[in-house]
């Protein structure tokens, strides 16, 4: 033991120069100054309040599939339960304050992803799919067919009652905008400090290889329950954005499968085992379809009849780009970032 | 008992029908790793193409053997664009990109074709007839049947032809099977359009039920809890699975469904295959690998 | 006899074929005992079963002084037993500094809230962590990896960062699958050098499965002949080449 214990100092981290902490400290005062004041009500409405929460999402679903490996087909369940409660805990505890009841609704989903997360104790791969598809489908079934969870309204939609943080209202675009960015930005923060911590080391062992992770002494399955936990949580915060941040009024539907299968994208996309990434990959997804709208206006498609028609073609180019992307850019989105970055470095180290 | 029993046989014959979805899955991932999410747009295209050529004044086994034609460019295709730039890509990324090519099929498949409901008949008359006491669908004893035989086929090739001994092979060690002299794209093409045309059968069947539109895409999500309590390798499991799963999903519409407000059928089948994992996690016929190290 | 370790009558089969019989031997504490056997001996399954991957199917074991017939893997490294494997089985995609800390799990002990918001236990765990694997890293020479993602690495270098994961934890016995398997005669020496660095400075007992015989009666104290599940010796490395059972079934034969 002596000789080990003489020997190697730590040496101090060697610090690049553009760091992430600047990268962080820029973007967050162009989100928290320059977006709102720059960008007009359709661009803070359609596009860049979605993005950003399907962002969010798209990191929920990465802390489970790309840095603890687990496969989850029905992250939009997830959602639906951070939606629903959000509006029973707004409606029927009027006395909580709104974050209170977002990081409530939140811990309500993880409870929710640590049960549907039971299998993966037994199951892998594509066959956990399975219990994460039920849940899809089970809460799309239990918030349609009980009408309490839609405080017995007609049509089984919710609406938030009121969007306010201590007397300022926040239903206007921007102050949509200022919600979902300032939970974005914690929930994003968290998020790091969760994967650069012993948790996130042992997660992505486990991810590498779990009997390893397990011979070590990796206490597997409570990490793989604490993975389907805090992923959910996630899930949940971005369920009850997307439906009063974003859509105003939303109903179970609006978290079906294709939702759940735009958070796959997003991550595969984006870039698996990563943060930023996530973003770029909602980027694509809210992206796309309005830019194929746009497009359609642009080009003469009269020979294709009508507007289904439109949406079979914007289907085929959609999939035939996810396609394209996955054969030529297999880490994502995010390595085309990272390439961008590290181009940026080296020309601020030469010019300093 | 004899309400309990007819649920119980129409479960059954569902379950048949599953288990015809189900093989397509299980051809596919036994022979390439990959968990084919297009499954259910390939049976909507097949169905599709098939009753547009009907309606085009084409008679039956033309026009069966004109889609077929077309299945197996299409899995000439898929093999060519799709999997062999992704080949030795984790199984997620193969997974996604399937789904992504079930948007381009559907897209195509309802750009060409329309995106009415067509009607189909297969000329099996869909009447009671009645079966030791219980009445029974004559239509569902046919395309029972006709599963039964395009399984019996399929089980045959599998394990008597030098083709159906490559296809294992390739299943059971790609790297070996490659280094005796087995053209991998070449088997990936031909299953593929092996179950182009099993997907062609089960858009007939399901399509002379529900009418051939989109929601037939759908099917692919009964295949899965079949898939899950079977072993996606396994074409017996394909059988038992879709079999159970018919039968318990019908009886629980029944006998929970009631209780709960409604239909359960969205979902039962998902929880009875993770409750059934968790009894048996190698599966019903326990082929599921085990881990060495 | 009492050891650190002791076999009584494991027995273990996969699907009706005997991986092994009825087995018994003792290690005693401080020693390097080596396993030998053709492929197929059961060498493997052996240490699956002594560390949880694998439940035997009779015969208990005792390791420390506590008796069971089957452990979890977690439970058994909570104990002090370290393992190394055949196959490559690294956190492919982390560096190979976290690799070795990710083999201190074990030792940490602050909550999960501790560790995300490093408050409390969290600083302590985490500088102690680092200073471990820095020492265990540059005992074992690969401090100037230490950043560098495993699955980059050479093969050799792979697996001394196999075996620095199952050091840094300080493993009472220490589980070594093949640690020179494809290596040369210069690197299987270097590789006895730091098995023996360990056994020394750490004070592990040392189980190890290798191929080479003459490289294991040089390094070994203890050497257990296997064959088809069965033992077929067990002693000092001179007795066991003296054994007319060994010399005929093993040693005779080129391997």
């Amino acid at each position: 033991m002596t000789t080990l214990q003489e020997s190697a100092p730590t040496k101090p981290l060697r610090r690049p120069a553009l760091g992430v902490g600047t990268i962080a400290i820029v973007a967050g005062l162009v989100a928290a100054f320059a977006v709102p004041a720059l960008a007009d009500d359709y661009w803070l409405s359609s596009i860049i309040i979605p993005t950003v929460i399907m962002g969010l999402a798209g990191i929920g679903l990465n802390l489970l599939m790309g840095y603890t490996g687990l496969v989850s087909i029905g992250s939009a369940a997830f959602m639906s339960i951070g939606a629903f409660s959000t509006y029973n805990l707004l409606l029927r505890a009027p006395f909580l304050p709104l974050p209170v009841v977002l990081i409530l609704a939140g811990l309500i989903a993880a409870a929710a992803g640590v049960i549907f997360g039971l299998p993966s104790l037994r199951i892998k791969g594509f066959y956990l799919g399975a219990s994460t598809l039920g849940a899809q489908f089970f809460f799309e079934w239990l918030f349609t067919n009980f009408s309490w969870f839609s405080n017995d309204s007609q049509s089984l939609t919710i609406s938030a009652p009121r969007l306010q943080i201590l007397d300022y209202d926040l239903q206007s675009a921007t102050g949509r905008y200022y919600l979902v960015i300032a939970t974005t930005v914690l929930l994003i923060a968290l998020a790091f400090a969760i994967v650069k911590s012993r948790v996130g080391r042992e997660w992505m062992a486990i991810r590498d290889m779990d009997v390893a992770a397990s011979v070590i002494g990796i206490r597997v399955a409570r990490r793989k329950l604490l993975s389907f936990g805090i992923s959910s949580f996630f899930l949940g915060i971005a369920g009850a954005l997307w439906a009063f941040g974003y859509l105003g009024t939303s109903d179970a539907h609006a978290f079906n499968l294709d939702k759940s299968f735009q958070i796959l994208f997003i991550v595969i996309i984006g870039g698996v085992a990563t943060i930023f990434g996530n973003f770029l990959g909602a980027a694509f997804i809210v992206l796309t379809p309005i830019l194929l709208d746009r497009l359609s206006l642009v080009i003469d498609l009269s020979f294709l009849g009508d507007q289904g028609a439109l949406a079979n073609l914007q289907h085929i180019i959609f999939g035939t780009i996810i396609i394209v992307l996955l054969i030529k850019e297999p880490d994502g989105l995010s390595s085309l970032g990272r390439r961008g970055v590290e181009a940026l470095r080296s020309r601020t180290r030469s010019s300093g | 008992m004899s309400y309990f029993l007819e649920t119980l046989v129409s479960g059954l014959f569902a379950g048949v029908m599953y288990s015809l979805v189900a093989i397509g899955f299980v051809l596919i991932y036994k022979a390439s790793g990959v968990f084919n999410f297009a499954q259910g747009a390939m049976l909507l295209f097949a169905a599709l193409t098939f009753v547009t050529l009907i309606e085009k004044g084409m008679p039956f086994a033309l026009a069966f053997i004109v889609t077929s034609l077309v299945m197996v460019a299409m899995a000439i295709l898929i093999e060519w664009l799709v999997l062999r730039p992704l080949r030795n890509r984790d199984p997620l990324t193969l997974f996604m990109a399937t789904s992504g090519l079930s948007y381009v099929i559907e897209g195509f498949a309802q750009l060409l074709m329309g995106m009415d409901v067509h009607m189909l008949d297969l000329g099996i008359p869909d009447v009671a007839v009645q079966v030791g006491g219980i009445y029974v669908s004559q239509f569902d004893i046919i395309a029972s049947l006709i599963a039964l035989t395009l399984v019996a086929t399929l089980a045959i090739t599998f394990n008597k032809t030098r083709m159906g001994i490559s296809l294992r092979a390739v299943a059971s060690d790609t790297l070996a099977a490659q280094s005796i002299g087995i053209r991998l794209p070449v088997i990936w093409r031909i299953v593929w359009s092996v179950a182009g045309i099993v997907a062609l059968v089960a858009g007939l069947v399901w399509g002379s039920r529900q009418g051939v539109q989109y929601s037939l895409s759908l099917v692919t999500l009964k295949a899965l809890p079949v898939l899950i309590i079977g072993g996606f390798s396994s074409i017996p499991g394909a059988i038992a699975g879709g079999l159970l799963v018919g039968a318990t999903e019908a009886l629980a519409d029944i006998y929970i469904g009631p209780l709960v407000n409604g239909s359960v059928s969205t979902w039962f089948a998902y929880i009875l295959a993770v409750g059934f994992l968790q009894i048996r996690p190698a599966g019903l016929f326990g082929d599921r690998e085990i881990e060495r190290v | 006899m009492s050891g650190l370790l002791e076999l009584h009558d494991v027995s273990l089969s996969f699907k009706g074929v005997r991986a092994l019989n009825a087995l018994s031997f003792s290690v005693a504490k401080g020693e390097i005992c080596a396993l030998i056997g053709p492929n197929g001996a059961g060498k493997s399954s052996l240490l699956n079963v002594i560390n949880g991957v694998y439940r035997a199917d009779a015969g208990d074991i005792v390791f420390d002084g506590l008796r069971f017939e089957a452990i979890h893997p977690q439970k058994a490294a909570h104990l002090g037993i370290g393992r190394t494997f055949q196959h490559n089985a690294l956190f492919r995609r982390l560096s190979v500094r976290e690799n070795v800390l990710a083999g201190l799990s074990r030792h940490g002990n602050a909550s999960f809230f501790e560790n995300i918001f490093r408050l409390g236990r969290d600083g302590a765990e985490r500088h102690g962590f680092l200073a471990r694997a820095e020492r265990t890293m540059s005992f074992l020479g690969l401090d100037r990896h230490a950043g560098k993602i495993v699955s980059t690495l050479p093969y050799g270098l792979q697996k001394r960062v196999d075996l620095a994961r199952a050091l840094v934890a300080g493993p009472k016995l220490l589980l070594l699958d093949e640690p020179m398997a494809g290596m040369n005669q210069e690197e299987k020496e270097e590789m006895s050098r730091v098995i023996r660095e360990v056994n020394r400075v750490f004070g592990s007992t040392v189980v190890l499965i290798e191929h080479d015989v003459g490289i294991v009666l040089n390094l070994a104290s203890h050497v257990v002949v296997l064959d088809y599940g069965r033992k077929l010796a067990d002693g000092a490395p001179d007795e066991v080449r003296k054994n007319p059972d060994v010399i005929a079934a093993y040693l005779g034969t080129v391997h």
